[in-house]
This record gives C-alpha cells, sequence and structure tokens, in this order.
C-alpha cells in the first residue's frame, strides 16, 4: 500500500501516468487539462519519468501521434478537454476502429460557443459513439486508481480498445485533495508490461487501417461492437483485482441507499458527491430516496444497471449536457431506451443543470428532488425535461 | 545521377516491397514512383500513408500491397502518425524494450494531403524535428475524389473545381512551392524528384533515409486519368516536365542547391502544355505567361545552385 499526500488531482493523474511507466505522451495544452501534461512534461524534462513528450501542434496531431506511438507498441498517454476533443474527434474514431489501446483523460469542459472554459459533460456527449470505453470518476483517488485500470485494460490483449477516463474540470482538475499512492510492487503486480496483439515492425510487417468496401464494412462494424461489449468482462476482472490489492471497490453501477427506495438520483462525474449529501438530508426528512451512479458508461452495464433499478419507482436523471431539440439530455434519452421493455418501468424525470461550471448544491438537488414529486401527479412525458436554475 | 552509369538499372532491387496486382489506373506514374520509394528503402521501414490514391489502390480490406509495415489513418496526419511510430520506437529502444535496427519512418501522401490539408502537421513534424522521410506524391489534384484542384495544382489547369469556363481559364492560382517551404523548416534535407527518372529518385529517397532528421522528397507524379492524357505518355511527359524547366530536378542539403539534373537548354512549356488535356483550353497568351513565370522561377532556382 503506498502513501496518502494531499496533492492537486492534476498532478497526481500525472505522478500515476508515470508510475504507469509510459512510453509516449503526446498533448496539447487546453484548459482544464493544462496541469496534467505540464507536470508530466516536468517530470520528463527532471529525469524522473523515461519517455518521449510530443508537444504537438494541434490536438489532431496528439491523437494522430498517439496513433503511431501506439501502433508500434509503446505505451501512450494524452489528454484533453473540450474543443481540444473536438479538434481530435476524427481521430478518435479511427484509434478504436484501429484497436489501438490509447489512454486519454479527458477533463470535462463546455463546448463552445459562447466560449467557456468551466466544466459540463457537452465534450464527452458528442462522442458517445467513439468506439472507445468510457469511464466517470468521482475524486481525485478514482482518478488516480482508473489510470492503472485504464491501461490494464486498454492493453489487455483481449481487449485491445481506447479509454477514456472523465473528469470534471476544475471541480475535480484543479483541487488538493488527499490520495493514496500505490507503491511501486503494487503497481507491477497490476500492470503487466505492454504486449500489443498487433504491431508495427519490420519484423512482421502487418497492414493498419486498410479501407473497407461495402462488402467488408458491416461485417468490420459488428466486430468492432462486439469487441468492446466483450471488454466488460476484463474491465469487471481489473476492478476486482484493484479491490484486492488496493482496497477500493469499483463497480459499473455503484449505488446509494438505492435498494428499497422509492426515487433515485443517476449522477455521473463528480455531481456524485453533493448527491449523496442531498440524499442523506432528504433521508433525513423521511424521504425514500437514494443514488445510483453510473461509473461504466460504454460499454454500457445493462445487467448491473437493471439490477440496479429493480422495483424503483422514479428516475431522477441529471444532465450535464443538451441534446438540441431531443428527447431531454443525452443520458435521460439512453436510460430510458435502456429500460423501455423493462416491466413497471420507471418514471424518469431528467434535470439538465450544471452547465460551464454552474455550480448546483445539496439543496439545488433536494429542490429537484420536490419539483420531481409534484410532476408525479401529472403525466411527464419525453420532452419535459427541465433546464434547471435558469435565471428569469 | 553521377554515381550510376548506363547499367544501373540492374542494382535495382528486383523485390518489390510495394507488391503487384494495386488498383491503380492503368499508366499510373504515382503508383511507379510508390514502388521506385518501396525498393529505394527496402523492408527495414514503417510507413504512415495519408489517405488518397496510393492507399485506396493499396489496401482493400481483407488485401495489401504492401510487404512492410504500413498504416493508414486518415487523410491530412501521414507526418504526425509516421512522428508517432518514429518516438514511440525510440522510446522502446531506449528502454531497452526493442532491439535498435535503425528502421526507417516514412510518411506518404498526395499533394492534397501534403501542400493542403496536412500542411500543418507536417510543419509540427519538421519543426520537431522528428527523424523520418516523408515523400509527396504530387499528381497536382485531388484525384482520389474525382480531380479537384490543390493548391499544388498548376495555373491554367482545368479540374474539376477549376473548370476551364467561359471566364476563368482553369486553375487561377500558381502552384504552390512546397519544396521551398520545406527549406524554410531548415530541414537537412529537400529535393525534388520524378518517377520518369526512377534512379536519381531512389538515389534521393536513399540519401533522405540515410540523414538525421527530418527529409522531404517531392515526387511529380504523372496522372494520365486527371492530366487527361494517353496512358503510354506519362514517363514521357514527366520527363518534358523536367526540360522545360516546369519541374526542375534538384536538392538542397546542409544550406546548399545542387541542380541533379541539369537542362543546358529548356524547351518551351508548350511543348509540356500541348499533350495534356487538363491544358487545351489555354490561350497562346496564356500560355505566355506561364511560359515567363516557369523562365523566371527556373533561373531563380539556378541562381541558387550558383552560390
Ligand atoms: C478530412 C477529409 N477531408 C476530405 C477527404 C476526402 N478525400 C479523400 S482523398 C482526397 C484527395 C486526395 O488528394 P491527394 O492528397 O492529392 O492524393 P491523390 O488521390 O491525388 O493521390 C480527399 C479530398 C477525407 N478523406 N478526409
Ligand atoms: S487517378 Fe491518377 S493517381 Fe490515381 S490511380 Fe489513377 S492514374 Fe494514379
Ligand atoms: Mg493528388
Amino acid at each position: 500500500m503506498g502513501e496518502r499526500v494531499g496533492i492537486e488531482v492534476s498532478l497526481a493523474a500525472a505522478e500515476a501516468v508515470k508510475m504507469a511507466n509510459v512510453d509516449v505522451i503526446a498533448a496539447y495544452p487546453i484548459t482544464p487539462q493544462t496541469h496534467i501534461v505540464e507536470h508530466l512534461s516536468e517530470l520528463v524534462a527532471d529525469g524522473e519519468l523515461d519517455a518521449e513528450f510530443i508537444p504537438v501542434e494541434s490536438e489532431h496531431s496528439a491523437m494522430s501521434v498517439c496513433c503511431g506511438s501506439s501502433a508500434v507498441g509503446a505505451r501512450t498517454f494524452t489528454c484533453t478537454s473540450s474543443q481540444g476533443l473536438a479538434l481530435m474527434n476524427e481521430i478518435v474514431f479511427i484509434a478504436a476502429s484501429l484497436r489501438l489501446p490509447i489512454v486519454m483523460i479527458l477533463a470535462n469542459r463546455s463546448m463552445s460557443g459562447p466560449l467557456s472554459i468551466w466544466n459540463d459533460h457537452t465534450d464527452v456527449m458528442s462522442i458517445r459513439d467513439c468506439g472507445w470505453i468510457q469511464v466517470f470518476t468521482e475524486n481525485g483517488q478514482e482518478v488516480f486508481d482508473h489510470v492503472m485500470f485504464a491501461f490494464r485494460v486498454a492493453e489487455s490483449a483481449s481487449v485491445s480498445l481506447p479509454i477514456i477516463i472523465n473528469l470534471d474540470g476544475f471541480v475535480l482538475t484543479h483541487v488538493i485533495e488527499p490520495i493514496e499512492f500505490w507503491d511501486d510492487e503494487t503497481v507491477k503486480k497490476y500492470l503487466p508490461d505492454f504486449k500489443p496483439v498487433n504491431q508495427l515492425h519490420p519484423d512482421n510487417p502487418v497492414t493498419m487501417g486498410a479501407f473497407g468496401l461495402p462488402s467488408i464494412f458491416t461485417e468490420a462494424k459488428k466486430a468492432q461492437n462486439e469487441a468492446l461489449i466483450q471488454a466488460k468482462p476484463e474491465i469487471l476482472k481489473a476492478w476486482k483485482e484493484m479491490g484486492d490489492l488496493v482496497g477500493r471497490h469499483y463497480q459499473p453501477v455503484e449505488t446509494y441507499h438505492a435498494e428499497g427506495s422509492e426515487t433515485v438520483f443517476l449522477t455521473m462525474g463528480s455531481f456524485g458527491e453533493t448527491v449523496s449529501v442531498a440524499v442523506d438530508e432528504l433521508r433525513n426528512q423521511g424521504k425514500s430516496v437514494g443514488q445510483i451512479k453510473l461509473r461504466l458508461w460504454r460499454p454500457f452495464p445493462f445487467d448491473e444497471f437493471r439490477e440496479a433499478v429493480r422495483g424503483i419507482k422514479r428516475i431522477i436523471v441529471l444532465d450535464r449536457a443538451v441534446s438540441f431539440g431531443g428527447p431531454g439530455g443525452p443520458v435521460a434519452s439512453e436510460i430510458r431506451s435502456v429500460l423501455y421493455q423493462e416491466e413497471n418501468m420507471p418514471t424518469i424525470t431528467n434535470f439538465l443543470c450544471g452547465f460551464a461550471g454552474r455550480d448546483v448544491t445539496a439543496q439545488d438537488y433536494i429542490a429537484m428532488y420536490e419539483q420531481a414529486e409534484q410532476m408525479a401527479q401529472g403525466r411527464v412525458r419525453q420532452e419535459d425535461y427541465i433546464i434547471y436554475g435558469v435565471r428569469e | 545521377m553521377e554515381q550510376f552509369n548506363v547499367y544501373a538499372a540492374r542494382l535495382v532491387t528486383k523485390k518489390e516491397y510495394f507488391t503487384p496486382g494495386h488498383r491503380a489506373c492503368q499508366g499510373c506514374a504515382e503508383a511507379l514512383a510508390v514502388r521506385m520509394v518501396a525498393k529505394a528503402l527496402g523492408k527495414n521501414v514503417v510507413v504512415a500513408s495519408a489517405t488518397g490514391c496510393m492507399e485506396i489502390v493499396s489496401s482493400p480490406l481483407p488485401f495489401t500491397n504492401w510487404a512492410v509495415p504500413w498504416i493508414h489513418v486518415a487523410f491530412e496526419n501521414a507526418a504526425a502518425v509516421a512522428s508517432g511510430a518514429e518516438a514511440g520506437t525510440k522510446a522502446l529502444v531506449r528502454k531497452g524494450k526493442l532491439p535498435d535496427k535503425g528502421t526507417v519512418f516514412l510518411g506518404m501522401g498526395g499533394d492534397g494531403a501534403t501542400t493542403d490539408i496536412g500542411l500543418q502537421a507536417l510543419s509540427g513534424a519538421w519543426e520537431r524535428g522528428h527523424d523520418f522521410v516523408y515523400v509527396c506524391y504530387d499528381n497536382e489534384a485531388y484525384m482520389n475524389t474525382g480531380i479537384q484542384r490543390s493548391s499544388s495544382t498548376p495555373f491554367g489547369a482545368s479540374t474539376t473545381t477549376s473548370p476551364a469556363g467561359k471566364v476563368t481559364p482553369g486553375q487561377v492560382t500558381w502552384k504552390k512551392n512546397m519544396a521551398a517551404i520545406a527549406i524554410a523548416h531548415n530541414i537537412p534535407y529537400v529535393a525534388t524528384a520524378c518517377s520518369s527518372y526512377p534512379l536519381d529518385l531512389i538515389q534521393k529517397v536513399k540519401k533522405a533515409a540515410s540523414i538525421k532528421g527530418p527529409a522531404y522528397v517531392h515526387v511529380l507524379s504523372v496522372c494520365p486519368t486527371g492530366w487527361r492524357l494517353p496512358t503510354e505518355k506519362a514517363i514521357w511527359i514527366g520527363r518534358l516536365a523536367v526540360e522545360t524547366g516546369v519541374f526542375p530536378l534538384y536538392e538542397y542539403e546542409n544550406g546548399k542547391y545542387r541542380m541533379t539534373y541539369d537542362v543546358p537548354e529548356l524547351r518551351p512549356v508548350i511543348d509540356y502544355l500541348k499533350p495534356q488535356g487538363r491544358f487545351r483550353h489555354l490561350t497562346p497568351e496564356l500560355i505566355q505567361s506561364i511560359q515567363e513565370r516557369v523562365t523566371e522561377e527556373y533561373n531563380k532556382l539556378k541562381a541558387k545552385t550558383a552560390l
């Protein structure tokens, strides 16, 4: 077991990347991701980390360099936020179809415009279908742990897919938290060396990124989809073994007083902790309220999710992005479609909140709960989502 | 050329690394250039290709014409992918995870991939100083998508997006000088070449590979389909591009320019323009202004080689 240190989450993330003995880092600065890359370049400059730090001229090239380095078998890391993700978008999709196990931290930030550097989930929701494994974290410790987790899962031969670790910009990236570092021995036990399934090397020439005629494209996509779905056992195993090693037990869907509750909040990312405070408060008032946190976003944990909501009457889904002109926020849409065929499908009440760093307090969640209670009197239609906290 | 005599062709390896059976058009001199570059580099190479004709004709899943490790990611990022492959290998060698084989890293793309959409990625890779070779196969338009103009399309050429119309005579801008842009990056080696001069091309690519740091070879690659030319005329027209001074063959090494194929007396550009359908509409006045421009540019280059 490692040492517990008070450290900024971004720096801890960079330290975790260092402990994972990464070979190549290619990244371009963007707030609020900057502290992570700055610290990594310091570690390289000081000789504490033996890696190539490639200061690319754009995020598009960052992801492209990552493809090249991962394809030759180098352990590869990048991180970005919002506009940076949008600029590399094209290559993000290709990295997954090439089955390159790149690890990316996405310091979640709203997408322009208006230009904003603050936190919400509009960036990650824009690439929902990119084919990467996608996980959400709630605090600095989870970020640190998930760097190790990400390299292990991504690079395991049965998976060979890239992973995005989402952490909320500023709310997490820029706060100092007590974080338990892993010791080297634990890292060694948990994270084997990267042995690529395919590798660009003259001794064994392979072609990567061939083009697909209509006669083969559908099959290629089906295979890719299956690869992502079949990554789940390895994901569960990696969390299980981490639990055994460091005593923190992660699950695809985590619950807080959800069992037996009538209403649950559904959260992703750092809002989870504040919602837990609101849940405690509401339970003190005698309300039947719990919470479900979605940690694994892709591949979607259908079984665990359906299990977690069994017997629940209402789910208050908190979305941090707008699907303009669509049926509510992107998370609520997914949840509705996941549960649509279920008997006794719970009512979904969808609040869109916390855009671009707008603070949402425990009191706000309590107010949302009360509003949801009132709405329960009438029929709630899909399009009846509420953008919460709009100043009139 | 001085290292080769008339029998030199026999010195070129018979081995093919860009193998027969690809789907390029008949008479495609771009495919010929790719084949010569692959021969020059041999098997100790990793290739990153941009989207374009050469990628499409050589990699229809589940087939490949590449007998060397080859990756295609997207249209505008071959230089970035090549630099990532180079950096990744460098790190693995330094950390003792791979033996040092002295592998060459090659980025390749068409004129569109290089002079337009991929210019930023290429500039970034040059500036960072990766040890790699980049070859631009310049067929003077976006051929893969149906002969649209690029910034490398010459003045006056009719393409599907710079058509010769009633008002405009085809492309109205002058060809971007990509080799000069490469030289402005202060990289150690830059050369122009053409598959009509295969031995010169091979020699330059070998030199580019042997040099530490970034090297750039800009290859004029005749496309009979896009240039509206009989397929058997591809090699011949490439020679005319050089003999008229439209596309001079030279190299730039450590700050020095050198003509690698000296043309004592340039032929008139009309000899080059006339056989090509893409220039069919040009008036004598336009041909005259092209002639003036070619002479002027050629003289400027000659002056540099005299320094
Ligand atoms: C981002 C992006 N924009 C456009 C395209 C469409 N596209 C594919 S190849 C190509 C033209 C290639 O031209 P060039 O690089 O000159 O190569 P050539 O086919 O002429 O050899 C275009 C426009 C693409 N694949 N990606
Ligand atoms: S269009 Fe031109 S460059 Fe493309 S394969 Fe045909 S001849 Fe070659
Ligand atoms: Mg072209």
